[in-house]
């Protein structure tokens, strides 16, 4: 069954075709890589799918609703949960904070009483540790929990961004360049996580990435776009031995 | 663990007050304590109040408001209106807990509706329109007469004459004169107990989901949105809750006094700025150093008038230390290892 289904999104920024006519579609626990040059429109793409641009043209679909005017709240609420190129945590939080932010929308008490700490206040703070502990523990962040965001490494930062977009409840996770910035040993414990996600969620994931072994590596199908329009599609193998997407992207 | 942490922490902030409260009161019982200096408790605490709300902004939702004495004027002359309106015809003690509710309903009102607008901003822009709203609160207020007669309520924004009341009628804001008459119920134990409650109000929705939301959306408002948080409710939320606190400060600064006037000394930016340099110097984010940095620096200045000359000149050498000590890194450095010592020797 489809999850997701985009089609024919374009999108235009004064003269510039940022993305032109992409379509897409990703089956239930699939993982799907979204690949090209700088500039090509992979960010633009998942800023579509997030809300954070509406498009000019295209429909897109998500386990068969139309969220293509939605906002990015509502986006999140209805099943999408991305991380950034740049990270974007709550710094100045604890990990299992940040993790509970994500956490928000699924446990819920009034104003009320989480300003007098009564009522459902108590109940629904333990459950939500609980469940933060959960997530960070299959990150391996658990020991780190009352550390600040900011003081996390590198590689840890990137992990606890993808617990706190996974903390939501996705039905799809959009990962924008997860490898971006690390040595071969944290992408390779990356690749390692991702896998984790797959297996203990079987969570759908669409991820843009520049590292090719990443991409080879645990890809089972991509997309190539190249100046905003879509170059090639398919399998992870005939995709890049693709003569055009060599030319255009990999090099001879 | 975490969770027992922050509780000592909020615990020692409510012992420190109570501690202030309970020095203060045994040395005003045991006639320590010039004339001079009791008349400076109810306000230090309404100035500790205040920066505890103006903290929730700046330092916790992470706007920059300049404008929050706007919010304490709005919470002492609508508090004021109703208690000159009523001093008559309810005892003192209902009375007051219902000028506490109207000041701090007004000021939570117009705390929203002012949101609206001045939180669509960021930064710089934001911090100069809150100055703005700020002022135009107090001129407004300088130039409104109010009256209410056998007829029902009269206002006008000329003179007294404009009103037209009927003979038996009651002028309760009098233009630039403000509200004179007002009762003085506030005295430095209830002044406490509600910057007592507001500590409370505060410490708690910090560790509370809408809390951690408004921290979320100060931390990274693009991140909060794509994980679900709704960015301008929270705004709101945290602002509100801020001008309703601030409010609550005013309606202790005109039920302190017996003449209201909405004079810039006690409304204008600088006292703004005033109350800024407080949350600032105590730490933004830093809720217990608001209190304490208020308390030090509202009563340093008055206690130094014996010194004159050298006067502002000791405060702000106090204000530079003040500031080396929260922020220079080898004091923090200093401080971390003071703190791990001490916790060492306890463990």
């Amino acid at each position: 069954m489809k999850l997701l289904q985009v089609n024919n999104l374009s999108i235009a920024f004064g003269g510039l075709r940022a993305v032109d006519d992409f379509s897409l579609e990703i089956e239930k626990g699939e993982l799907y890589g979204l690949i090209g040059p700088n500039g090509a429109g992979k960010t633009t793409v998942f800023n579509l799918l997030t809300g954070v641009y509406k498009p000019n043209e295209g429909i897109i679909r998500l386990d068969g609703e139309d969220i293509t005017r939605k906002n990015t709240i509502e986006i999140n609420h209805s099943g999408i949960a991305r991380t950034f190129q740049n990270i974007r945590l709550f710094h100045q939080m604890s990990v299992i904070d940040n993790v509970k932010v994500g956490l928000t929308e699924r446990f819920k008490y009034s104003g009320i009483e989480g300003v007098l700490h009564v009522g459902r206040y108590r109940k629904m703070e333990k459950e939500m540790d609980e469940e933060a502990m959960k997530l960070l523990k299959v990150f391996d962040l658990d020991s780190e929990r009352d550390t600040l965001a900011s003081n996390l490494p590198y590689g840890k930062q990137r992990k606890l961004e993808i617990a706190r977009a996974m903390a939501t409840s996705p039905k799809l996770l959009l990962l924008d360049e997860p490898a971006a910035g690390m040595n071969p040993n944290e992408t390779a414990e990356l690749m390692d996580t991702i896998a984790l996600v797959r297996k203990e969620f079987g969570m759908t994931i669409l991820l843009i990435e520049h590292d090719m072994k990443l991409v080879s590596g645990i890809c089972e199908k991509l997309t190539v776009l190249n100046f905003g329009r879509v170059l090639k599609q398919g399998e992870t193998k005939e995709v890049l031995s693709d003569p055009e997407v060599i030319k255009a992207y990999l090099g001879e | 663990m975490a969770a027992k942490k922050r509780l000592r922490d909020n615990l020692i902030t409510y012992g420190i007050v109570i501690a202030l409260y309970l020095i203060m009161e045994i040395l005003m019982k045991t006639g320590n304590l010039s004339s001079h200096l009791k008349g400076l408790l109810v306000p230090m605490t309404y100035y500790a109040i205040i920066a505890v709300a103006l903290n929730l902004c700046v330092g916790i939702l992470g706007e920059l408001s300049i404008g929050h004495c706007g919010f304490m004027c709005i919470g002492a002359f609508s508090s004021a209106v109703f208690s000159k309106l009523t001093q008559n015809n309810i005892p003192t003690a209902p009375r007051f807990f219902l000028a506490f509710v109207i000041g701090i309903a007004f000021a939570a009102l117009f705390g929203f509706l002012i949101g609206i607008p001045v939180l669509r901003l960021k930064g710089d822009y934001l911090a100069i329109v809150t100055l703005a709203f700020g002022e135009i609160i107090k001129n407004v207020i300088n130039a409104i007469y109010f009256g209410v007669d056998s007829k029902g309520p009269h206002i006008s924004m000329n003179n007294v004459m404009e009103l037209g009341m009927e003979p038996d009628g009651q002028v309760v804001i009098n233009g630039a004169m403000g509200i004179t008459g007002t009762p003085r119920d506030a005295n430095f134990t209830i002044a406490i107990v509600v910057l007592l409650l507001s500590l409370f109000v505060v410490l708690n929705l910090m560790n509370s989901r809408d809390g951690r939301a408004i921290m979320a959306v100060r931390d990274n408002s693009i991140a909060a949105e794509s994980a679900g948080i709704n960015v301008t409710r929270y705004k709101m939320m945290a602002f509100t809750i801020s001008a309703a606190i601030a409010g609550a400060a005013g309606v202790l600064f005109s039920h302190n006094i017996t003449s209201l006037t909405a004079t810039s000394q006690y409304f204008g930016y600088n006292a703004s700025i005033m109350i800024l340099v407080y949350v600032v110097l105590g730490g933004i984010g830093n809720i217990r150093g608001s209190v304490i940095a208020a308390a030090i620096l509202y009563l340093l200045p008055e206690m130094l008038r014996g010194l004159n000359t050298y006067r502002m000149l000791i405060y702000s050498i106090v204000l530079i230390v003040m500031m080396l000590f929260n922020w220079a890194p080898a004091a923090v450095q200093w401080r971390q290892k003071v703190a791990h010592k001490f916790i060492k020797r306890n463990a």
